[in-house]
């Protein structure tokens, strides 16, 4: 935690996850890995503006503090209250999405966050899915901090029916039943490829979404 | 007996029930060898507490009288509204029809128990909002599945706020000198119906040969369906006096609302098996959804509150 926490965003927190809970009745789910306060990067699918905070929402007060969302700037940085929420209350890791792909070391402020015992939030989509898929294709930066820090366990973490609850474009939430599954960690192997690493986590998030349906 | 002593009797004796269950649950545990799990006996003891949550929920309703049990019920209904419409079909095309359903109905069918318009209540959704919601999906223009998806919908309100509304609406039957106690009916009807479900359990746990349906339900079997139907009878029987029955009467609509509860519980086990879950939800650790715990109130509410009005009201 970079910043002092008072009490107004200690009671804005409160309130997102109380909300999140009457909503989602979410259910976190941990699968493959348990709670642990060691640093960790939790990587997800994307396809809602809540997401992190359904992650946040089922992980243990204790652990909420060291984990920390990284989110878009040019979203959450921008001043005004998702400013406060960005900031004071997740206490966001901002990237600027712009430089992300050109800069030498974009990734430099989350090794930070991994270096002084922070846990990620990271959607390695690099955007919202707002496709029929299930998934997109993982941008690099997931692979290049597995590189760079090959001790940091990264945890799939499956958020399922999110976007049923609030689908692009809609402004009222449909409370259904949410739930954040937490797979096995997936261990940094030294000398692979961006593109196999990218392939293989993305099937190791893929494999905790419940199987799809047929329509009858 | 006056209402207040009768309530207070009836909360003693609910209190010395679960006590007991506790002492069983508690004792049970310790004579389990250290080391060795027994998911049997932990659920068991996850069904007590979470018992003990639900009485406690349960009195502080009847503490705070008509409003209590009016927003107590509404609070069951969007918990199992949440859970149903979480196993449907939903298309983006229904988001609209959905906020319609949590956010307008469900209000709208407690206000109208709340202001006793009996009129309304009871058709309001079987048939106001049966013609009216697949207009706001159709207006959508996503024709996929249309019909499956409306089907879901009114059923999801059907069972989740209409049925479940019938509880608190025994508060507005008007019984000749029942005035001020009709609180005590609804306590007859959850009281009756839970029990039947734990009685049934119990039996089964006891006694259970014969599976009654293996397809739908693994763990019910006759012997349970039979002790639990018969001893939930008895204790209907013994509970008259909560009621405006004599004991023979409130015998009969023991059995009709116990016999009804066992339905409810086939019926959505149906659902579950479909869908391919094992509970509702987990809101209730060790029971899991809210519809887990309420399918059989659900099915029993209804006919109850009907027999009652036709029998006993002017």
């Amino acid at each position: 935690m970079t910043q002092q926490a008072s009490l107004l965003p200690l009671l804005a927190g409160s309130f997102v996850t109380g909300s999140a809970r009457l909503i989602t009745g979410v259910r976190g789910n941990w699968q493959g890995a348990l709670p642990d306060p060691r640093p960790r990067i939790y990587f997800a699918n994307h396809r809602s503006h809540g997401d992190f905070v359904l992650i946040w929402t089922v992980l243990p007060r204790a652990l909420r503090r060291l984990t920390r969302p990284v989110a878009a700037a040019d979203y959450w940085g921008r001043g005004g209250i998702r400013e406060f929420f960005g900031r004071r209350v997740f206490d966001a890791v901002l990237v600027d999405r712009e430089r992300f792909s050109r800069d030498e070391d974009p990734i430099r402020p989350l090794l930070d966050a991994l270096d002084t015992g922070s846990s990620l939030i990271f959607f390695p989509e690099g955007t919202r899915n707002t496709t029929d898929a299930p998934l997109l294709a993982f941008k690099g930066g997931l692979y290049r901090l597995a590189q760079q820090r090959p001790e940091v366990e990264l945890i799939p973490v499956w958020i399922d029916n999110l976007n049923r609850v609030m689908p692009k474009g809609e402004f009222v939430p449909v409370p259904l039943l949410c739930t954040v599954t937490f797979g096995a960690p997936i261990g940094a192997e030294a000398d692979e490829a961006s593109l196999a690493f990218r392939e293989r986590s993305r099937a190791a998030l893929l494999a905790l979404a419940p199987a799809a349906e047929p329509p009858p | 007996m006056t209402a207040g002593e009768a309530t207070v009797t009836l909360f003693g004796g609910i209190l010395a029930v679960l006590a007991a269950a506790s002492l069983v649950g508690w004792v049970l545990a310790r004579r389990q060898p250290a080391g060795v799990p027994s998911p049997v006996i932990d659920n068991l003891n996850a069904r007590i507490r979470a018992w003990w949550v639900m009485a406690a929920l349960i009195g502080v309703a009847f503490v705070l009288g008509n409003p209590g049990v009016v927003v107590l019920f509404a609070l069951v209904s969007f918990a199992g509204l949440r859970e149903f419409v979480t196993l449907t079909h939903t298309r983006r095309g229904d988001h609209y029809a959905l906020a319609v359903a949590f956010f307008v109905v469900l209000p709208f069918q407690y206000y109208l128990v709340w202001i006793e318009w009996y009129g309304l209540f009871s058709i309001f959704i079987p048939v106001y909002v049966f013609l009216l919601l697949p207009v706001v999906a159709a207006l959508r223009g996503d024709t996929t599945r249309f019909m499956i998806r409306i089907a879901e919908q009114q059923w999801a309100l059907m069972i989740a706020v209409y049925c479940v509304s019938y509880v608190p609406a025994l508060l507005t039957l008007p019984i000749p000198g029942f005035e001020g106690r009709k609180v005590l009916l609804v306590a007859f009807l959850v009281l009756v119906v839970q029990a039947s479900d734990v009685l049934q359990y119990v039996w089964g746990k006891l006694f259970g040969r014969h599976k009654i349906a293996p397809l739908l339900s693994p763990s019910k079997t006759v012997e349970g369906f039979a002790g639990g139907v018969l001893s939930a009878t008895a204790l209907g029987a013994a509970l008259w006096w909560l009621t405006p029955f004599s004991p023979p009467q409130a015998a009969l609509l023991a059995l009709v609302i116990t016999i009804m509860g066992f339905c409810g519980g086939l019926v959505m086990s149906a659902i579950k098996r479909d869908r391919g879950v094992k509970d509702w939800g987990w809101m209730i650790e060790g029971h899991g959804g809210m519809l887990d715990r309420v399918d059989s109130v659900i099915f029993a509410a209804p006919i109850f509150f009907h027999l009652t009005r036709y029998g006993w009201t002017p």
